[in-house]
């Protein structure tokens, strides 16, 4: 049976035993506006609903039934015992074609005419005189079908109301009608006897959603204890014992499924509604777009689903106003003039993945830097040695629109930072990815329910920690003989997975707690992933994989950012979650923009003063200079064998562009030397013939206004604030002044001059130098 | 005359109550898990009967000095809006029906931490019995920082 004829019948079953009830209640007393208008609605809805589903008979029976309600409702007529049985016998009329569709798929050959009939002739009298409609009783036409499917709720009432209040006025119409649906309820007995398909109003109930939180809760508690019964098991040996151990355990994970499961709903109820969004919005902003859905049917717990249902909507809107281009410019750019706009989710590694994806133009990184400069969230600074990784995060800033204007559906500045909190609120992620001049994904995962997780245990400092599964990469485990494969950037452990570096951070360290006595003879790393980083945890060992149930903490232990929660663990004792998020910004991992903007403003608004950042770096070993952190765009490692020669240059290739390499005291000589000899820097095409013995390079890259340049140095020494008040003029050329910095006069590199050194085509005219600034 | 009940206990040689509709149980000590990161009031988690029950120690929220670590403390769960909270105390007395007409505000000279959290006193016979507000004293910030200063007690012990 079609879902949509399903969900008709389910409702209208329920309905139509409220119907009973209301008209009962009306009969009594015709004054309940409410109850009035209550019925006119239950009635409007099934004939809206039957028109759309193509059912005439249905429709039209609760089209005349509407009518004399509207009448009803305006006041210029009075409910009185006829109207009350006519429409008593639309309900049953209703009944029997709602039970006829749900056996034979259409409404039965019943004729209703009669009771149509009936109605209109009250709607004329009401018209001719409502004053006098008392006297005229027409007759009630033997309408209730013969055979209705139910047994008729409304005998009961109707019989109660007559015993107990006698009224000499009561019309002969009621008993009739009451009387008639008891003969039709020893009828339909009959019925009963023969088997028969089970009705959609039998399979089905309403439960209030409370109760199913509570079952949710309890099962939590189940699963707990089964965890502590399984642990205490494996010191037991009586067979009985264990087998009922082992039987309780599947049982208690068959009642977790089946629980859960009474919580799932498919992500298409909250889609459903976008088609409508998207035409409505696409007329409104001119454009023409098409959604496509895929994965309707993907389930996710009921809260989770009704707690994505804003940033959804939110991203689909914003897919169409702000991604979609209007359809001359499409069709400019060769793409067909509608736009098209995918939904697809699926299941992927126990999470649920959404992604949103538009054909539109893609997200204009210059936009967004300068949108994000305009409205003073990053500093122009800023911008300059930001990824394009994090150019692309901009918008999820709050406050953040690219929107040139304010529409009705999008451009205030709340969104997308709005989204992303959302989301993480629950546990996920939203990702975005933009392929300029082609389209933009927004990536959303979602875990399945929120109550119980699959989480690692693992232990540091002596105490149990429970790890979420969702944020879990993989595990690595280094032995004695693999132990110096941790290697350091400066202070910074470091080791090389498949290749990348990935980022050490050591548990106890974070969480202020002593490291648990012995030796180090192995180290267990726990490769998880914040936001779009990933870094290595370290813990002392690493344990099972438990469904643990997440329990809040209390007030005093809320605003610890390092856990999400505790959980009574399988011997009863409790255990805190980590908060993989939370531990990564402890860690500075995951460097937040928006903390950074946050520490960041000082330097900025202090710029006067010249308090800045600098980074100190060795261009050769013994040497010492600075470079203001504000030109650095990041620090760098490659391995020697990555560099390659082009034209006399080391080049490597480096995020998908050639990234020119030049060592900082080799440039310093050759700009000494060409200014000697010609007055003006030029980088000419020598032998570069002492290559540095080590295998690995380090690099401070440099992210100028024309292009990027890695400077090759010997070490990074440190990063520091400094004052810069004392400075004097450069004695040579390619620095910029001298300064003091932590006690010892230090060379201020010229960046651009370097730049102008190294890629002299560039610069139209250049200039001399040192006059850079 | 209007009389109250409290639940009272010894805390470095002082006599306290507690609102005896307030305590949900006394039970003994029992291990607990440390929170890194959290106040030092905080004693750590414990597991009552499937609820997570932060611990804290009574002794350093009002700022006295700390138990030997010889000497076991025993938890006194009292209920709060924020749910069970479980306050450290060196050794249980009895509950006590206390007439009102001995109740008396704390001088203003009583300052620190304590100041807070005590409602007043009770004159009895022999000593004083010291009323503890629960909603205050179980409001201990995240922060670690905000013990600082637990070391100038403001109470010192008088017997």
């Amino acid at each position: 049976m079609n879902e949509v004829v399903r969900e008709f019948l389910l409702e209208t079953h329920e309905n139509l035993a409220q119907l009973d009830l209301d008209l009962v209640t009306l009969e009594r007393d015709p004054h309940e506006r409410e109850t009035l208008a209550r019925v006119f609605r239950t009635l409007h809805t099934v004939k809206g609903t039957a028109g759309f589903l193509g059912l005439p008979k249905l429709e039209s029976v609760a089209h005349a039934a509407e009518n004399l309600l509207s009448r009803l409702r305006a006041g210029s007529m009075i409910f009185n015992p006829e109207i009350a049985g006519a429409l008593l016998s639309v309900v049953d009329a209703i009944r029997t074609m709602t039970a006829s569709i749900e056996q034979t798929g259409d409404e039965g050959d019943g004729d209703y005419s009669a009771v149509i009939q009936t109605l209109e002739q009250l709607l004329e009298q009401g018209a001719v005189s409502s004053a006098d409609q008392k006297a005229v009783a027409a007759p009630a036409p033997p309408t209730v079908p013969a055979t209705p499917s139910e047994p008729s709720p409304p005998v009961r009432p109707v019989a109660t109301w007559k015993s107990e209040q006698p009224t000499p006025t009561t019309p002969p119409l009621v008993t009739n009608a009451a009387s008639q649906v008891g003969q039709g309820v020893a009828e339909s007995l009959s019925e009963l006897v023969e088997p028969r398909a089970v009705s959609v109003a039998d399979s089905a109930i309403r439960v209030d959603v409370g109760l199913l939180d509570k079952l949710m809760t309890l099962v939590g508690e189940l699963v707990l204890a089964r965890n502590q019964i399984m642990q205490f098991s494996t010191s037991q040996e009586d067979p009985a014992f264990l087998d009922t151990v082992q039987r309780l355990n599947l049982l208690t994970t068959e009642l977790q499924a089946g629980v859960m499961k009474t919580r799932m709903q498919p992500i298409g109820n909250i889609w459903s509604k976008f088609p409508r969004i998207v035409r409505d919005l696409a007329v409104a902003c001119g454009k023409q777009a098409r959604i496509e859905m895929e994965g309707q049917e993907t389930e996710l717990d009921k809260t989770i689903v009704e707690s994505i249902r804003d940033p959804l909507t939110h991203l689909v809107r914003n897919a169409i106003d702000h991604g979609l281009e209007p359809p001359q410019q499409r069709l400019a750019l060769g793409k067909p003039a509608e736009g098209r706009l995918s939904l697809h989710a699926f299941h992927e590694g126990g999470k649920v993945i959404i992604e949103i994806s538009d054909d539109g133009a893609g997200i204009d990184l210059q936009r967004v830097a300068d949108k994000a400069v305009q409205a003073k969230l990053v500093s122009p600074q800023q911008i300059s040695r930001m990824s394009e990784r994090e150019l692309l995060n901009l918008i999820f800033l709050p406050g953040f629109s690219t929107a040139d204007r304010v529409t009705n559906f999008s451009g205030r500045g709340v969104g997308m930072d709005v989204v992303r909190t959302n989301v993480e609120k629950i546990g996920g992620t939203v990702d975005l990815e933009s392929r300029p001049g082609r389209g933009t994904t927004m990536k959303m995962k979602i875990p399945l329910t929120l109550a119980i997780i699959p989480a690692l245990t693992v232990t540091s400092g002596g105490d149990r920690y429970a790890i979420p599964q969702v944020n879990l990469l993989e595990l690595v485990r280094l032995d004695a003989e693999q132990l110096h494969k941790v290697e350091r950037i400066h202070t910074a452990p470091v080791y090389r997975l498949r290749g990348n570096l990935l980022p050490l951070v050591y548990l106890h360290q974070l969480l202020n707690v002593e490291p648990s006595p012995g030796q180090r003879d192995e180290l267990n790393i726990v490769v998880l992933q914040a936001d779009d980083r990933q870094f290595g945890l370290v813990v002392d060992a690493i344990h099972d994989t438990e469904e643990i149930v997440v329990k809040p903490l209390q007030k005093p232990l809320k605003g610890i950012s390092a856990f999400a929660g505790a959980t009574i663990m399988g011997d009863g004792k409790v255990a805190l979650i980590l908060d993989v998020l939370g531990l990564a910004q402890l860690a500075q991992v995951v460097t937040d923009i928006r903390e950074r903007v946050r520490d960041e403003q000082p330097i900025v608004a202090d710029g006067d003063t010249d308090r800045q950042t600098v980074l100190l770096i060795a261009p050769s070993p013994g040497e010492r200079m600075a470079i203001p952190l504000a030109q650095v765009a990041r620090l760098e490692v490659f391995p020697r064998a990555a560099l390659e020669r082009v034209g006399g240059q080391f080049v490597v290739q480096y995020r998908q562009e050639i990234l020119p390499l030049i060592s900082v005291s080799r440039i310093l000589r050759r700009l000494r030397h060409d200014t000697r000899q010609n007055g003006r820097p030029r980088l000419r095409n020598r032998q570069e013939s002492s290559l540095q013995t080590q295998d690995r390079v380090q690099v401070v890259v440099h992210a100028g206004p024309h292009g990027q340049v890695g400077l090759m140095v010997a070490s990074i020494l440190d990063v520091v604030e400094e004052n810069l008040v004392s400075r004097s003029r450069p004695n040579r050329p390619g620095i910029l002044f001298n300064a003091v910095v932590q006690g010892q006069v230090t060379e201020f590199l010229d960046l651009e001059t370097i730049f102008r050194a190294l890629r002299p085509e560039t610069f139209s005219s250049p200039q001399p130098v040192g006059s850079t600034r | 005359m209007a009389e109250h009940q409290y639940c009272t206990f010894y805390l470095a040689g002082h006599y306290f109550g507690l609102d005896v509709l307030k305590v949900q149980e006394i039970i003994r000590y029992r291990q607990m898990t440390r929170v890194p990161l959290a106040s030092p009031v905080v004693r750590g988690l414990i597991n009552l009967r499937g609820q997570i029950v932060t611990a804290l120690d009574l002794r350093r929220r009002l700022g006295l000095a700390d138990r030997p670590d010889d000497q076991e403390p025993l938890n006194v769960v009292v209920q709060t809006e924020d749910g069970a909270v479980s306050l450290l105390v060196d050794e249980i007395g009895d509950v006590l029906t206390v007439p009102e007409s001995a109740f008396e505000r704390p001088p203003e000279t009583l300052r620190g931490p304590a100041r807070e959290l005590i409602r007043g006193a009770y004159k009895l016979d022999n000593q004083l019995l010291l009323i503890l507000d629960p909603e205050r004293t179980v409001q201990v910030s995240s922060q670690a920082s905000a013990h600082a200063g637990y070391e100038s007690a403001t109470l010192t012990k008088t017997q």
